[in-house]
This record gives structure tokens, sequence and C-alpha cells, in this order.
């Protein structure tokens, strides 16, 4: 053939949700046995583009070009004819099925398949692409990377040879995410096309052929993995050669604020999320932690603020113990705590109500009695979007209208004008432009200066070690290590996200 | 030994209704969608069924026109919640408002132009009077304890028992239960989201039309009454529903119970248990509230009712 | 390469019509688009009169005569008669709101109502010799509680154990109607050898105002109470960011639970308080006739006015309207009565038709085709 062809090539790509442009204008090609990795940071539109391949949204323009044929995809069910599979990052599963059900859900049933012939050519797919799982085993009694195989084994089941992963590593430990990429490199092998979509650098230059990135919605290049580097491609992913170089002011040390001494939570599913966790943080500090997502960050937050039930040990503000008190009656304890939860718009804030009724969220017990007052709520509105340059029409537009920078900015503006002592900041930049993120540490430096304790949950590494004094590492739910963020390097988390133990650690008075 | 057969057959006689409309609104539920229209898409199918059979004689054009206007009734229903996205709590009070409604409306215009109450032929009461099956009928005991119904019992049994092979048994059954329990899963897995829902929600309607259909010619004897011909049967059956945790096959033998529960007065003696009227009638709503109760505090996930019940679907939801 | 047969034959063609969500609509153009609505629905119905048989602008003609012009010996008697059946509606609507802001499925009313209906009957009945203001306000009291607790059950079991609300406050309707059949042939039968219960003395009916039973007032102050308490009360906003989101809830310090049990409570409360106006200011008897449907109705009218009381008072009036005027179809063209349940069936299933073009719109093949 003179032309090569391309699995797919995506021509001028084109998608708006309401005035939000989330593609525009995007080209991409993959060739059969090649991995493709689309690069791009949270809000890129990654995930977007490829929901077209896979039929959940339509484009609003462009071409979609399989096999050399241009084609509609208007269903997952055109997607997966025309041999594209999708693993969509929150896993399209259905919890009271079994594996196997799930499996086939969808697809023609063959002649008097029974059972056991069904489960037979499960497995032998299984075994092709050296992936292992039980097909009566319901799925809400599966774990997270059994549940993926699942997802993996649908796509398979239906002859795909076009094969979508969305994040599929944000929550697999590094051995998972090594045992994936050898799944993925032996699809590669039997001729799959596969797009992997990432933004973790160091999984693009392990496992893919070629890179495509994207920044805001727009394909800004795609070049050979062979003839790049980590700084090449976040240049190509920011846009502008990367000098991370977050402040990170000297404070004077400030007694211990909190101190967390044999933490034990237990998970929705009744298993410990949190296992014997202990650290301090002191005033004028901001620590840092790391982990896998799901490694029980979220159960850590959530205990300090009061929203998990504690199964063990114990948690001090000020020596006080805080331990097993529900929101409102740390409030009434006269604790100035402030959580940013990882879900903004879920449980920080009310989604469909405007920036001066989610101000209210903080405040509307003060006041006369039975009676709500609007009045300091919506001057507080006012004075954050000033402040903060919050970009939004007017104080009473609904929040989910807002951009994600703008959302934070709410949350974050509410929670800091509360003066708080203790700051617990779940991923407060997740999503968000570099510019914003910029003002989201610049706002907690200011909090840190204040002499705030500060706890930040992060997930880029180059951030947290930049911003926080000291890191705190998680994994599957203890804590492998506390590091000071000067001396210690990336390697060095890494390891102990997956695991490996710290030894000698740097304790607050250290 | 007579006393008791005769209250299994009254049990079985008045069950089934409930049977038709139960098995109806299991596949309607299974889908995804509560439909609460039970009440009025049984009058329909009342009206329908009465009507035909008055007018054509034909028992069998009548449970067609039965299945076919109570399916026009969960049209209306399928096109608001699923095309439409309409609240289907709502869209369900309201069609049983407008399906009794215009049952009664076109009832009365019959009566007019009858100049009476009207009354189906004998011949065709006759095609609904007890099968007389040679040899079978004339078991003792057993003959008149299976044998001895109208066809339109052993239609309910059928249909209920199809249903359920079409739900546990078949590609397409699984699809559906897919589809109710998590339409965006299902979706991404190539189901087509849409068709299952009107394709369930339409034949679950007819089904329950064939209910109503039975109350008019056989539970009223074929002349129109109507004052109560459905009579909250509607309701019961979506209690049903609960009651046999979403299971056509399980619908059978608690349609049975149910109707046992409307016959029960008649066959226990006062001298031996002294239990008011009101207390049977409200037995079947207060079982089903112990079985809610209990399947919520057990957290059984396969005996709840389907996950995506009562929340609409779109594909591009962000 | 694995193999598999590649139909491009679904995937060849854009398929013919699909939704999109678009910009939200402005108050004004959805006000429009629900006239429009109305409109249409009206169109509708008159198709199917004029399939009856009749003339459907003179059908409806005769619908807003019936419910406004009165008889020559007491011109204001139908729209008295309209009233009465409003105040029953409006009431029960206004309680649903309390619940439904909260997200809390509440099919219930029905069940409420009459609880409340009962309880209240139980004074008219055994304690009639109170006097009369202060046993109209322990029946009205009675009522409130009645159907408060009624209420209280199924939210009691959803923050225990999660039970699905909608199936079982559908339940708690039937047994609570069951209950009234067994008190008329038990413990409050009147007549022996009759399933009734005794009219209620006198001096347990509540007094007329204005030619109609003074439930109307009530249901007037409620419309305003009801405001108040969901836009300018602390328990208000409570219940919509309950209702819009339960994690946010606990986030913010507020009490779930109590939020919840508290506001079934309330609506409950005041659904029984139909009920008790329904038994002390119409029926002078407890019957299971008493709610008339409303409970179910109520949860349209609640629905269809976005839960704001001052439009739950409006669609309240419209369908009060076609209630009593369809009632007069019957002498004047021959057409039953039960034509209000058509007629209102179809303006429902065109309202909520309606409601998609608010949010989401049609994109059809064809304009896509020219545009790329």
């Amino acid at each position: 053939m003179a032309d090569e062809i391309f699995a797919i090539e995506l021509k001028g790509i084109t998608k708006t949700f309401g005035s939000v442009v989330a593609n525009d204008n995007i080209h991409l090609t993959v060739k059969h046995g090649e991995i493709l990795a689309l690069l791009g940071e949270n809000g890129s539109g990654k995930t977007t583009l490829m929901n077209m391949l896979s039929g959940i949204y339509h484009p609003d323009g462009g071409s979609i070009t399989v096999r050399g044929n241009e084609v509609f995809i208007n269903s997952p069910k055109d997607a997966f004819a025309l041999g594209i599979g999708m693993i969509h990052q929150h896993f399209k599963l259905v919890d009271v099925l079994s594996a196997s059900e799930n499996i086939v859900m969808g697809t023609r049933a063959q002649k008097r398949q029974g059972k056991a012939a069904l489960s037979a050519e499960i497995t032998e797919i299984s075994r092709k692409f050296g992936l292992q799982i039980d097909p009566g085993k319901k799925i809400y009694n599966m774990s997270v990377s059994e549940k993926q195989t699942v997802e993996i084994l649908k796509v398979l089941y239906r002859g795909a040879d076009i094969l979508i992963l969305d994040e599929p590593t944000a929550v697999l430990t590094p051995q998972e995410t090594e045992k994936l990429f050898s799944i993925l490199r032996r699809m590669k092998a039997e001729g799959c096309a596969v797009i992997i979509i990432t933004h973790k650098l160091n999984e693009v230059l392990a496992i893919s052929d070629r890179v495509t990135i994207l920044r805001k919605g727009k394909s800004v290049g795609t070049v050979a993995t062979v003839e790049t580097d980590a700084k090449k491609l976040t240049e190509l992913m920011v846009g502008r050669p990367v000098e991370l170089l977050i402040d990170r002011p000297d404070t004077s040390k400030a007694p211990s604020l909190l101190e967390v001494v044999h933490l034990t939570v237990k998970n929705e599913e009744g298993y410990d999320a949190l296992r014997d966790v202990a650290f301090d943080l002191a005033g004028g500090e901001i620590l840092g932690v790391a982990g896998v997502a799901g490694s029980g960050q979220k159960e850590l937050c959530e205990a300090i603020a009061g929203l998990a039930k504690i199964e063990k040990g114990a948690i001090l503000f000020n020596k006080e113990s805080i331990a097993g008190k529900t929101p409102a009656e740390i409030i009434k304890s006269g604790i100035s705590m402030s959580f940013i939860p990882e879900d903004r718009l879920g449980m920080g804030l009310v989604a469909s109500m405007d920036i001066t009724h989610n101000m209210l969220l903080k405040s509307y017990k003060t006041g006369k009695p039975f009676i709500l007052d609007r009045k300091p709520a919506r001057a507080l509105a006012e004075h954050l979007v000033k402040r903060l340059a919050i970009n939004t029409p007017d104080i009473g537009t609904p929040v989910r209208q807002l951009s994600g920078g703008n959302v934070q900015k709410v949350l974050l503006g509410r929670e800091i004008e509360s003066n708080p002592s203790l700051l617990i900041t779940a991923y407060p930049v997740r999503g968000l432009d570099i510019n914003s993120s910029y003002t989201i540490y610049d706002l907690l430096n200011e909090q840190k200066r204040k002499g705030v304790g500060i706890l930040f949950i992060g997930e880029d590494l180059d951030v947290l070690l930049e911003l926080c004094d000291r890191i705190m590492v998680l994994c599957h739910g203890e804590v492998t290590g506390i590091v000071e963020a000067k001396k210690a390097t990336k390697e060095q988390i890494g390891l102990m996200m997956a695991g490996e133990r710290q030894r000698g650690e740097v304790g607050n008075s250290a | 030994m007579t006393n008791v057969i005769n209250f299994i057959v009254a049990a079985v006689l008045s069950g089934t209704p409930l049977l038709f409309a139960t098995t109806g609104e299991i596949l309607t539920q299974r889908s995804g969608n509560l439909n609460l229209g039970v009440e009025g898409m049984m009058w329909l199918g009342a009206f329908a069924g009465f009507y035909t059979a008055y007018k054509t004689e034909n028992p069998v054009l009548a449970v067609l026109a039965a299945f076919g206007l109570a399916a026009f009734g969960a049209l209306i229903y399928a096109f608001l919640t699923v095309t439409m996205k309409a609240n289907q709590n709502v869209t369900g009070l309201t069609l049983t408002t407008f399906g009794i409604g215009l049952s009664l409306v076109m009832g009365y215009a019959m009566i007019d132009s009858a100049g009476g109450a009207p009354k189906v032929s004998s011949e065709l009461r006759a095609s609904l009077a007890p099968a007389d099956i040679p040899f079978l009928s004339d078991i003792p005991y057993v003959g008149k304890l299976l044998f001895q119904y109208n066809p339109l019992v052993y239609l309910g049994i059928a249909v209920a028992a199809l249903s359920a092979v079409y739900l546990y048994r078949t590609r397409t059954g699984l699809n559906v239960r897919a589809v109710g329990e998590n339409p965006s899963s299902a979706d991404a897995a190539g189901i087509n989201v849409t068709a299952a829902k009107y394709i369930n929600i339409l034949i679950g309607g007819g089904i329950c039309g064939i209910g109503g259909a039975y109350m008019s010619l056989v539970t009223a004897n074929g002349s129109w009454q109507p004052a109560g011909i459905v009579n909250g049967n509607g309701w019961i059956a979506v209690a049903l529903v609960i009651f046999v945790s979403w299971n056509p096959a399980k619908a059978i033998l608690g349609s049975f119970i149910f109707g046992a529960f409307n016959s029960l007065t008649n066959y226990i003696p006062a001298s031996v248990v002294e239990i008011p009227k009101a207390f049977y009638q409200m037995l079947p709503f207060v079982l089903t509230t112990v079985v809610l109760i209990i399947t919520s505090i057990r957290k059984s996930r396969e005996n709840s009712q389907p996950a995506g019940c009562g929340i609409n679907y779109f594909r591009e939801e962000r | 390469m694995p193999e598999h047969t590649i139909t491009t034959k679904n995937a060849a063609r854009e398929q013919a019509v699909r939704i999109v969500k678009r910009k939200e609509l402005n108050t004004w153009k959805a006000v429009l688009l629900r006239a429009a609505a109305f409109v249409l629905a009206l169109a509708a119905g008159g198709i199917f009169i004029l399939m009856m048989g009749s003339n459907p602008l003179e059908a409806y003609a005769i619908i807003v005569k019936g419910a406004f012009v009165g008889s020559v010996r007491n011109p204001l008697s139908s729209i008295q008669a309209t009233v009465i059946i409003a105040v029953p509606l409006l009431i029960v609507s206004l309680g649903l709101a309390f619940a439904f802001k909260m997200k809390f499925w509440n099919i219930g009313a029905e069940g409420q109502m009459i609880a409340g209906a009962i309880f209240a009957s139980y004074f008219a009945l055994r304690h009639s010799g109170m006097p009369h203001v202060l046993l109209l306000l322990t029946m009205f009291a009675a009522g409130a509680a009645g159907g408060g607790l009624w209420g209280l059950i199924p939210a009691l079991f959803k923050v225990r154990f999660g039970t699905n609300e909608t199936l079982f406050t559908l339940m708690l309707n039937y047994i609570a109607l069951y209950f009234i059949k067994y008190l008329e042939s038990g413990p409050w039968q009147g007549t022996k050898g009759f399933a009734s219960i005794a009219q209620f003395d006198l001096n347990a009916r509540l007094p007329n105002i204005g030619g109609v039973h003074a439930g109307w007032i009530v249901a007037l102050m409620l419309v305003v109470l009801t405001y108040l308490y969901l836009n300018h009360s602390k328990h208000g906003y409570e219940i919509s960011v309950v209702g819009e989101s339960q994690a946010t809830a606990r986030y913010a310090g507020m009490n779930v639970r109590r939020i919840i049990l508290r506001t079934m409570f309330i609506s409950g409360a005041v659904c029984g308080i139909a009920g008790m106006i329904q038994v002390s200011g119409i029926d002078y008897t407890l019957s299971m006739g008493i709610t008339g449907g409303v409970g179910f109705k109520g949860i349209t009218v609640a629905w269809l006015a976005q839960l704001n009381p001052f439009v739950i008072a409006g669609i309240t009036g419209i369908f009060s309207i076609l209630e009593k005027g369809s009632g007069v179809l019957q002498s004047e063209l021959g057409i039953n009565a039960a034509m209000t349940g058509v007629l209102e069936g179809i303006i429902l299933f065109f309202f909520l038709g309606c409601e998609f073009f608010i949010r989401y719109s049609f994109v059809f093949r064809k304009r896509r085709a020219k545009s790329s």
C-alpha cells in the first residue's frame, strides 16, 4: 500500500459543551501494532476526544476515519462494530452482575452457548493476554484491579483491535501498572492499536511509541517517544518551559498544631482504609501527602474533618482530642479548621446554588435565630469575587456554570475567610490550568506565613517536592515514611508509594 | 378438603389479574423505569378488552385490543420519560389519572349508546368459562385444582414464566437487566438503552392491560360496571413487584398468595378467628412493607429495586 | 491481528436525530414555552372532545362557566364549590413541596392525609364536648401530629437502613386506607349493620367563612408560611442543601438525619392538616373516600409548580376549575364528569413533555451536514 492506512485518523474534531469548547480542531492518528499516548493536563480534553471514538459523545465538527473509511460513530455499539473498545476511567460495570455477564452483555448470543462454554471462552482470552479472572464473581465483590481486568476482557471479547484506555494506572500500584503494561505490549504484538490516556510522563516514556499532546482542547503536536524526553513533553503539555519554581517561604518553627496517633479508619466496605497512621503538623508548615489514588487520602482528610468514623487512634488539635466529633461539634468547640475536599462540587459546594448561597454553607447558623440572613454572605461573595478575581457573570450564577479554577477560588476563598488555623486541602489544583494553580499555591503560602498548618494532599510529585516542607507517603492506608521535601527525590518517594518503607523517618522536631 | 380446594381456586382466580399486572410492571422496572401508571393501564385494558369483546365477540381480539390500548398508554409514558426525560413518578401518576378518565368517559359513552349496562354475549362468556379438558379436568381433586381454570389463567402463568425465561435465560434479558441497573454501563457495552426501555415499557404495559381485561371480562363476568372494575388492583400489583423481588417466576406464587388474602375472609369461619375484613385487605401492603424493610436492612442488592429505576438516562450527561 | 468482522454498515450514516443539552432557557422563554404547552394541551383535549361528538369550544366554555357562575339563588355557589375542591389539593401540594425540596420522594400524601383525618376524628367523635374553639384547635393539632407521624415512619427507615421511600410511602397509603375500613365496621362504627362512621357533632365542624369552610383561610396562610419557611429560614436552607447533596450537608456540619426526619414530619403534618380540614369542613365524618385522590394529584401539582408555593396555588386553581367545571359537562353535553381525568392527563402530559425543551434540544442530521 502506498498510503499507510491508519487504524484511526481524526481530522478537525470539535466538541463544545454549552459555552465550553472541550475539543478544538483536533488531529490524531494511530496505527495497528502501535501504542499511542494521549498526553495532557487534566481538563485538556483527552477523555472527551476518546469518548467520541467510543460513541459516547458526538462531535460537533470534523471527521473520523477508521481503517480508511469515514465513519459516524453514533453509539458504543457502532464503535464495537468497528473494533474500537474503550476502558473508561470510571468503570462501566454493572455491580450486581458477574464478571462473565458483564463481559458478554450487549453482544449477540452464540447459539446454545452454556455457562460453561462461556467461562471457557473467557478463560481462553484471558490466557492469551495473561489476564486472570474468576468469571462467576460478582463485580461488587471485586477489587479495583479485578474490575479493570473485567473491563479489558469486555473489550477483547468483542474482538476489538483498537483499544482506548483512560487513565488506567490512576488506581493501580506500580506493580499492577507494570503488569498492565506487559499486557498492553502483548496486545501491540498481536497487532492491536492502543491509545492510552495519561498525564504521567514516566508512563508515556515507558510504554508508548508515539505521543500526541493536547493542551486546552487543542492538539499541539505529535512526537515519536524515542525522540523526546520528559522535559520536552512537559513543555508541549503546559505550553512553556516548565519552571515550576513554586515559592516555599521559610517560617519560624511553631509548636505542633495537629497530632495524629495510631489512626485506623474503615472504609464503606468495612476494610481498613487507614491503618495505624501517625504524624504531626506544626503551624506555619505545609505537610504534603503523596500516594497512589485511593491509598487512604480521602479517609485521612475526612477523619480529621469529623466526617469519617474513627476505628482506633487519636486526633489531637492543640493537645485537645477531636476524634469522634462531628463537624458541628468541632465548630462548636471553637476549633477553626477548614477542609477543601477533593470533590468540590459534590462536597465543598452546592453545584446548583450561587456564590452567595455557597458562602452561607459556612455561616448560615450565625445571626438571628431561625431566620436566614443572606446579607453578610452576599457581602462576602462580592468581596471574594473582587479579591480573587473570580470570573463570573454575577454572584447569582450557579457555581456549576463556573470554570474549575473559579470554582476552586470560591471554595478556597470561603474557607480562608473563616481564618482557620488548620487547613486541609485535597488535590486543590486538580483540573486547574497552570495559572490558576499558581494562584492556589500563592494563597496556600500566604496562609502558611500567617501561621496556618496545612495538610496538602497532592498527586504531582514535582509540586509536592517544591511546595511542601515535609512529605508523608501513604501506601494502602499505611504511612511508609515522612521525608524532608528539600532532601527527598522523586524516585525515593515513588518507591515509598509502592510500599517500600523509609528508614530513619524525619519527625517535625528533627 | 373441598373447602381447601375451593379456597385455592378462588385465590388463583382473584390472583390472575395481579399476575398479569405484576409481570408487566416487573418487565418495566427491570428496564429501569418505575411506572406508577399500572392502575391506569389496567383500566385502559379493561375498557378495550370489554369493548372489543362486546363488539366482535372474539376473545382473542379482545385480549389483543386490551394489550394494544394499554401499550399505547405505556407508549405515552415511555416517550415522556425515555425520550423527553420527564420525571417518572409524576408521569406514571398522570398516566393513571388519564387512563382511568379515558376508560370511564368511553365506558359511559358505551353505556349511553347501548341504553343500559352493556353485557358481552353468552358465547363469549362461555369461551372464558372454566376449562373442561377431557380426562384431566375430571381427575378427582387434582382436576379441579389444576385443570378447571379459564384460559386466561393459563395465559397469565405462561406469560409470567416466559418473562422469567426472557429475563434470566436470554442475552436480551441480560441486556435489559443491565440497562435497569446501570444504563450508562449498559450503553458503553453496546446495548441500545433507548430501545430496551421502550420495548420493555410497551410490552410490560400491554401485559398490565390484559390484567385489566381479565377484570372486566372474567371478574365482572362480562358486564360493564364502571364504578370499580379495576378497583385498586394496579396498586396492589406495584406492591407485589416488591414482594416477589422483581422476579416474574416468583410472581406466579406471589399473585396467588395475594389473591388468597382477597378470598380468605370467605373461608375462615368467624368462629375460628375473628379478624376484621379490613385487615385481610391491608395484609398485602403490610407484608410488602415488611419485605421492603428486610431487604433494605440486609442490603441485598439482588433483591432490591433495579438501581437505575426512577433516574432517566442521558448519554452526554457530564 | 485478532479477527473480527467489521460492519461499517451501522456507522456509515449519522443517526437522523439526536438529543443535545442546551444552554438553559431564561425565565421569560420558559414561561412562554409552558404557555404554549398549555394551549397545545387544550387543543389536543379539544380534538378528543370533538371525537366524542361535542364542540370543544362549547365544552371549555361550559367548564369555565360551571366553575364560576353560580345559581340564581346563590351566584357564588359555583366559586364556593371550586374553592372547596381547591383547599385540600392546595394544602397537600404545599406539604409535598417540603419533602420534594429535599428530594425525598414522598408518594404517601394520601396516607398522611388519612392519618391526620383519623387523629382529628378521634377527638371529634370521642371528645366532642370540649369547647368549640378548643376542640377545633385540638383536632387541628391532632391532624398535624397524625400526618407528621405517618410521614416520619418512612423517614426513620430511610435514614436508618436506606429503605426506598417511594415504595414505602406508597404502601403506607393503603395501610392507612384500610385502617379506616377497619374503624368503619369496628370500633368507630356509627350504626350497627352499616359500615360507616357517625356524623360529627356540630361542635366538631369548621365554621363557614364567606360561604366556604374556614379551611381556605388555613390554606392561604400555609402558602405564605411555606414560602417563608422554604426560602427565608435556616431550616429551609438546610432542606435545599440536603436535597442537592447530603455529602455537602454533612461537610457543612448539618445533622442530615435530623433534617430529614424533621422535614418529613412537617411534610406529613401539612398533609395531615388537609385531612383534618376535609373531615371537619366537608365530610363531617371519616370515610374511605376522604382524600379523593388529592394525595396523588398533589404530587403532580407540586412538581409542575417546581415547588414554588405561589405557583402551586395557581396550578391548584386551574385543576380545581377543570374538576368543578367538568361536573357540569354531563348535564349540558352528556359527557361524563370523568372527562376531568382525561383533560388533566393531557395537560400534564404536555407540561411534562415541554420541560424537555428547557434543558435539551433535538439536532437533526441535515443541519449538521450543511454546517460541516
